[in-house]
């Protein structure tokens, strides 16, 4: 079955560089058969991809240690479902998961993409197989998953402690989709400037891909957030970490994208900016596999300690920044760009978002990267934490937010502001009763709790509001009103929804940070402490055993008003003895929208042990405004008019072939 | 091979974390004056272990974060400012030590960059609005009027 894999893999790698060739010149010469090649072949190394895969995760499943890798990360007494998911807790494993979801992408071209023109098809599952080539090589020359050792050994090293938790299980597929979702719009890019011709139905076209992308990259980074939340024991949920910045550039250049491409698909103007941020964006992608895959970011010396891994994705990112920016330069002159609009205009509003956007996804890449050049230029060592990015990422998100709710109210071509913000009127009062109860209850000296309250009813209001001005509320009767509330594109729920998630989000964050309490202290079995109104009585310490860690948990009653315990929260630390490692599994209670969370530090001779608890405030908002704005994309892509496809171009381009000269 | 890379993001950044026994602040190190001790959270929250990645003292289990966290304390006890706990931490260990760069000649692109994309963004935006506008609202040469006149008073 392993090497069953291998081959499969090999075997990719040929059918990718098939995908490559054959198609392109296909398009060059105009060969309808050579193009027609591109399909099968996309759909054939998808499947020979995912038979590589399942091979190397039934290796895991098995504890098969004859496989170095399986050796490596995992363990016979693990259960199950870490075994499994162990088959991505690895840097080769997880380039194969890279890897099989760009090809799945590619399949996914190739079987719905009759309606796209021929050369277009052609291109852009050639564009998805050079890139595929790219990285089965880097597999199969510096990562290969199937490598043996013999003779096989009895037991394997154990998975990595922190990641045997249900996390490893969602966070990484769904980040990948959303990374190598945006290949897509990448290679439709390519293509475009390969073909030299871009129009609305190209735009058509990349914004599901691009509403797919942003999806999943959502609700990947939402999931990565909560399971460190979770599991680094004390309660933070954004660390403005380089990794982390890494998977957050793409989103905020798809977010970008997302925006741009509505202008290019309705107004069919932004065409060449849209192209580049498709490109931007991809890059950036590319940008975090290779910051996360080559260890340049852990140390910049880890170079040394494997130069072949770091070089050669640098080789990769070069190839596909440079070429793909390369190609820009060289053609984009030759693409219109089309649709006028009035500054004051949803067009002009989107320009804005982009402007915010663009330039905070180039202070995240600046602040990330920076250390790294000042070191390797002057060696210089400076630290960019996240007072920094409080500082600049901070403030170009407040105009930001401040500007969202007026876009979509604001016409096509020619918007009123005047009329949009008398539109907006409801939402403004409440967002400022918002800041006013605020200030004067909860927190009268945080100019930052207020502010922060404030904009986020003004997003959430925002949100609503749109949806009841294009149902006509206040203008037409209650019965007419719900009927057009029914009959609105889905599109509109789709944008009402992410706004209105991003203003969750963003109370959550607010609330959290500005009223949230902490408490460290060392206590004995029997005592009670008391936080921001919450009764918690430690019971003791509990030794216990799991399948392959011991562990101390620690119990917790939750004390009621009236003196009896209402519930319970175990926090325990956890031995796992084949790495000799140590982790904290945090004791979370749920109440309402908030969070008790309570983590266990040293245990004292006499019996007592540190606790630290947090009251965290609405903090389950921040990921469920994560989810929501994941179900807005979700609705925007049942949209009617991506539903029912395209329109086809094939009469046009009928009178394109015919040749000049003929009458 | 040995050095495995972990996996994503948040794999990466948990992996530092491993030596989880111990916790950040702890219980004997705080100051029994919460003012005080407020101060010196707030202090440690800028500064950074320097043998973790990118992790403030505030919130890191190890020792050196440790030793750091007494050492602001014990300047703030004997009475420094703010700023010359700052400038004594970074007197020892080196500007590496804070999470917030300092608004020097050095750091001019880093701090720079923002402010200078948002404004070169603008301009370049506001002169395509206003090349566009100038464009749309051209008026007619003299040949296109008078080829509409011609048509306008065919009849």
């Amino acid at each position: 079955m392993v090497e069953t894999g291998h081959f499969a893999l090999v075997l990719a790698f040929a059918l990718s560089l098939v995908q490559t060739i054959v198609p392109l010149f296909g398009a060059r010469l105009n060969n309808q058969r050579l193009m027609a090649v591109g399909g099968p072949v996309a759909i054939t190394g998808f499947a020979l991809t995912a038979l590589s895969f399942a091979a190397l995760a039934s290796a895991y499943a098995n504890s098969d240690f004859s496989v170095a890798s399986v050796w490596e990360n995992s363990h016979s007494l693990q259960p199950l479902i870490y075994k499994i998911t162990g088959t991505w807790g690895n840097h080769e494993g997880s380039m194969l998961l890279w890897v099989l979801i760009l090809t799945f992408f590619g399949a996914l071209v190739a079987a719905f993409g009759s309606n796209l023109p021929a050369t277009l098809r052609a291109n852009v599952l050639a564009v998805q197989g050079v890139i595929g080539a790219a990285f089965f090589l880097f597999i199969l020359a510096t990562s290969n998953p199937f490598v043996r050792l013999n003779p096989a050994p009895i037991e394997g090293r154990d998975l990595n402690p922190i990641l045997q938790d249900l996390g490893l299980a969602i966070h990484p597929p769904l980040l990948y989709l959303g990374y190598v979702g945006f290949s897509i719009c990448f290679s439709f890019s390519v293509a475009a400037l390969i073909e030299g011709r871009i129009d609305a139905s190209w735009a058509r076209w990349v914004r599901p891909w691009t509403l797919v992308a942003w999806m999943f990259l959502t609700g990947g980074i939402a999931m990565g957030s909560y399971w460190a939340y979770y599991e680094l024991g004390w309660g933070g949920f954004w660390f403005w970490d380089p990794v982390e910045n890494a998977s957050f550039m793409p989103w905020l250049a798809g977010t970008a994208l997302l925006h741009s491409a509505i202008v290019m698909e309705k107004r069919s103007a932004l065409k060449i900016w849209t192209l580049l941020l498709a490109i931007l964006t991809f890059s950036l992608s590319l940008l975090g596999t290779f910051l996360v895959r080559s260890g340049v970011l852990t140390s910049v010396h880890a170079f040394a300690t494997d130069p072949t891994r770091g070089v050669f994705i640098l080789c990769i990112l070069t190839l596909f920044i440079g070429g793909s920016l390369a190609l820009f330069a060289l053609r984009a002159s030759r693409l219109t760009a089309g649709g006028l609009f009035h500054p004051i205009s949803r067009e002009g509003a989107l320009v804005l978002n982009n402007l915010f956007l663009t330039t905070a996804t180039a202070t995240v890449l600046v602040g990330t990267l920076y250390p790294l050049a000042l070191e390797a230029l002057t060696g210089g060592k400076i630290s960019v934490g996240a007072p920094f990015f409080d500082l600049t990422f901070g403030p170009l998100m407040l105009p930001l937010l401040v500007l969202v709710p007026f876009g979509p109210l604001l016409a096509w071509k020619r918007g009123d502001v005047f009329a949009a913000s008398q539109r907006l009127m409801a939402a403004f009062a409440s967002a400022l009763a918002a800041m006013l109860v605020t200030g004067l209850f909860i927190d009268g000296a945080s100019v930052f709790a207020a502010l922060g309250i404030g904009l986020a009813v003004w997003l959430v209001a925002g949100a609503l509001t749109d949806l009841a001005v294009k149902s006509g509320a206040g203008s037409v009767a209650p019965a007419v009103m719900f009927r057009r509330f029914a009959g609105l594109p889905r599109s509109v729920f789709g944008t009402a929804l992410a706004h209105f998630g991003l203003g969750l989000t963003l109370l959550g964050i607010v609330a959290t940070l500005s009223f949230g309490t902490e408490k460290i202290l060392t206590m004995r079995a029997g005592e009670t402490v008391e936080l921001s109104g919450h009764t918690l009585r430690f019971v003791g310490l509990y030794p216990a055993q799991g399948p392959n860690y011991s562990e101390d948990r620690g119990r917790f009653e939750l004390i009621g008003v009236s003196g009896s315990p209402v519930g319970e929260i175990s926090s325990a630390k956890r031995f796992y003895p084949v790495r000799q490692t140590t982790t904290t599994e945090s004791g979370i209670k749920t109440l309402g929208l908030s969070q008790l969370y309570v983590s266990l530090g040293d245990e004292g001779k006499d019996g007592s042990v540190v606790v630290r608890l947090w009251w965290k405030p609405l903090v389950t908002l921040i990921w469920g405004g994560g989810l929501v704005m994941m179900a807005g994309a979700a609705m925007s892509l049942m949209d009617r008019r991506l539903r029912v496809g395209t329109p086809s171009r094939r009469r046009k381009q009928a009178s394109v072939v015919t040749p000049a000269g003929l009458p | 091979m040995k050095a495995r890379l972990s996996l994503t993001s948040i794999v990466l950044l948990l992996a530092m974390f491993f030596a989880g026994t111990a916790m950040a602040v702890k219980p004997d190190e705080m100051l029994a004056d919460p003012a005080l001790e407020a101060r010196a959270r707030a202090l440690s929250e800028g500064l950074r272990c320097m043998v973790c990645q990118n992790q403030s003292i505030d919130e890191s289990d190890a020792d050196l974060a440790r030793d750091l966290r007494i050492l602001v304390r014990q300047r703030l006890v004997a009475g420094d400012t703010d700023q010359q706990v700052m400038d004594y931490v970074v007197s020892r260990y080196g500007e590496f030590v804070l999470l917030k760069p300092r608004f020097d000649l050095r750091n001019a692109l880093l701090w720079g960059t923002p402010v200078l994309l948002l404004l070169v963004g603008g301009a370049f935006i506001a002169l395509g609005a206003r090349s566009r506008r100038t464009l749309a609202t051209k008026a007619l040469s003299a040949d296109e009027q008078a080829a509409l006149d011609a048509i306008l008073h065919r009849d």
